[in-house]
């Protein structure tokens, strides 16, 4: 396959789900914004007014990246592993992949970007809806730093996501990860606070939380504050990335999971 | 004149221990049409499967048109036209999408991949049904649909892998002279059925393959020409020649 054919059969596989992300918007697109708008509601608009500000901003706009980070992680992650475990499970298709001559690190790219796309478009879904709870206000600090750590979030989730989905050996195999690891990690990885208003030992455990540095650092973007230095988070982000994609790469080379 | 398909002493041990292939070595001759036969569980869906990148083999060799699959897989895969023995599409997905799709897979934009897809599934009978749901397809309308996906970007081999299991006798004629149609334009096919007398009819070549070994292989002539018929006359039913050499070389005595 030269370069070309490359490009054409990355471009197929994108294409694909990208049709398929707006063919279900229900189940893509939907939950994430019903739940950002119950979110907003709640804590920006109802409890939001009680607690004041948050590391001298209002509380509503301290919030919203972090549920932003919440939609990007669970959007990005939930695609890949979805799309690659019912090619896998559901009537085998992901045979239409392996027999061509597609490389395997071509396939995974296909699955990856699925993902990041649809992390994206939901993340900035969600920024969108937040519009409407702060009277029209977005706070931007640095346009390229929201979109660097928006991108290489979902390039992190997505990459897991896809971990997830070669190892799932049922549709539980593929709830349970975000039910029990990714929303826990990202509730305690300081959506709702600020890691100084948390006792000493839970602040020693959030500083392990890697999901922690991605939200501070995406925040940073918007309000130019953060627990953490950018560096620190770039640095955390790229040791993620490295290694799913070594992991991945273990994949590719004993067949993806997917050979005999 | 090259060889389609040259497999060297192929070995598979699954990961439950099971030996499917001990030791397969076999010739597909460029332009042939070649029954790969056996009975249930000997291993034919194990060869192609290797063949075709679906399945790791344990050791030996396999090339196709004289490209090895470990060393040049993408080429050899390029040549490759594969109808798996299981259904394997997306049945939410429309036969059109399918092919296209597939095109796509080996490089070929849908510019080019949308009019023959639209002409595969015409010349296959299935032109009504090609923007429905795969779901709304019969068993057998799902096989050419498999068909028409394998030959999306012309492939010089094709692997069929009991094509015409529960396919109407109509049908399944129309299919067997869209194959020969097909190869005397030149491509080559290897395909497995349970149908011997249709593998008598149409094969130049044949395999049989027994329990992971090869039994017999050569010439339809050859093969047939094991069948010593001592004119006893037999009780009960009696198939053609190749079924009966087929039997005396896989039946267990
Ligand atoms: N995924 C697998 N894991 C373990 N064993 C397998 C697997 N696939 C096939 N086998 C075993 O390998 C042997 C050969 O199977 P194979 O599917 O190649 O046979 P076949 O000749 O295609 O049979 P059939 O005519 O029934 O399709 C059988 O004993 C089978 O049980
Ligand atoms: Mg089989």
């Amino acid at each position: 396959m030269n370069g070309y054919r490359k490009w054409i059969a990355f471009y197929t596989m994108l294409r694909k789900d990208i049709v398929r992300i707006f063919r279900i918007w229900v189940q893509t697109f939907l939950p994430s914004v019903v739940t950002s708008v119950l979110y907003f509601s709640v804590f920006g608009t109802v409890l939001g007014s009680r607690i004041g500000t948050m590391q001298g901003v209002d509380y509503m706009t301290f919030v919203i990246p972090g549920l932003v980070m919440l939609a990007i992680v669970t959007s990005a992650y939930a695609n890949s592993s979805f799309t690659f475990f019912q090619s896998k499970f559901f009537a085998r298709s992901i045979d239409e992949m392996l027999v061509s001559p597609m490389p395997p690190w071509l396939i995974i790219a296909g699955f990856v970007s699925g993902g990041i796309i649809r992390g994206i478009l939901v993340g900035t879904l969600v920024m969108i809806v937040s519009l409407f709870f702060t009277g029209l206000q977005l706070a931007i600090h640095n346009v390229l730093i929201i979109f660097g750590f928006a991108i290489l979030t979902s390039l992190v989730f997505a990459l897991a996501g896809l971990v997830n989905g070669v190892y799932a050996k049922s549709i539980d195999g593929i709830n349970l990860v975000p039910t029990f690891v990714l929303t826990p990690l990202v509730y305690l990885g300081g959506i709702f606070y600020s890691v100084h208003n948390l006792p000493g030992w839970w602040q020693a455990i959030t500083y392990a939380n890697p999901l922690f540095y991605l939200i501070n650092g995406f925040r940073y973007g918007f309000l130019g504050i953060s627990d953490v230095s950018i560096a620190t988070a770039v640095g955390i982000l790229s040791v993620l990335i490295v290694a799913l994609v070594g992991v991945n790469w273990y994949l590719i080379r004993t067949g993806l999971g997917l050979k005999q | 004149m090259a060889s389609a398909l040259v497999i060297k002493n192929l070995k598979k041990t699954y990961g439950n221990g099971v030996h499917a292939l001990k030791g397969v070595s076999l010739e597909v001759p460029e332009g042939d049409f070649f029954a790969l036969l056996g009975p249930n569980g000997a291993g034919k869906t194990t060869i192609i499967g290797i063949t075709a990148g679906l399945v790791n083999k344990t050791s030996g060799a396999v090339s196709v048109f004289e490209h090895d699959i470990d060393s040049e897989p993408e080429i050899a895969k390029a040549q490759i036209g594969l109808v798996g023995q299981e259904v394997n599409f997306n049945p939410f997905e429309k036969p059109l999408d399918i092919v296209v799709n597939q095109g796509g897979y080996y490089g070929i934009p849908r510019s080019i991949a949308l009019p023959r897809a639209k002409k595969l599934l015409e010349d296959l009978g299935l032109g009504d049904k090609m923007n429905q749901n795969g779901l709304t397809l019969s068993g057998g309308m799902k096989r050419r649909l498999m068909i028409a996906r394998a030959l999306i970007h012309t492939p010089r081999f094709l692997i069929l892998d009991e094509p015409t299991a529960g396919v109407d006798v109509e049908l399944r004629r129309g299919m067997w002279d869209y194959l020969r149609k097909l190869t005397s334009e030149g491509l080559t096919i290897l395909l497995t059925t349970h149908y011997l007398e249709e593998a008598e009819q149409l094969a130049k070549h044949v395999a049989i393959i027994n329990k992971g070994s090869i039994v017999a292989s050569g010439t339809m002539d050859e093969i047939l020409a094991m069948h010593e018929d001592k004119g006893e006359s037999k009780e009960g039913y009696r198939g053609g020649r190749l079924e009966e050499v087929f039997l005396k070389l896989t039946s267990e005595k």
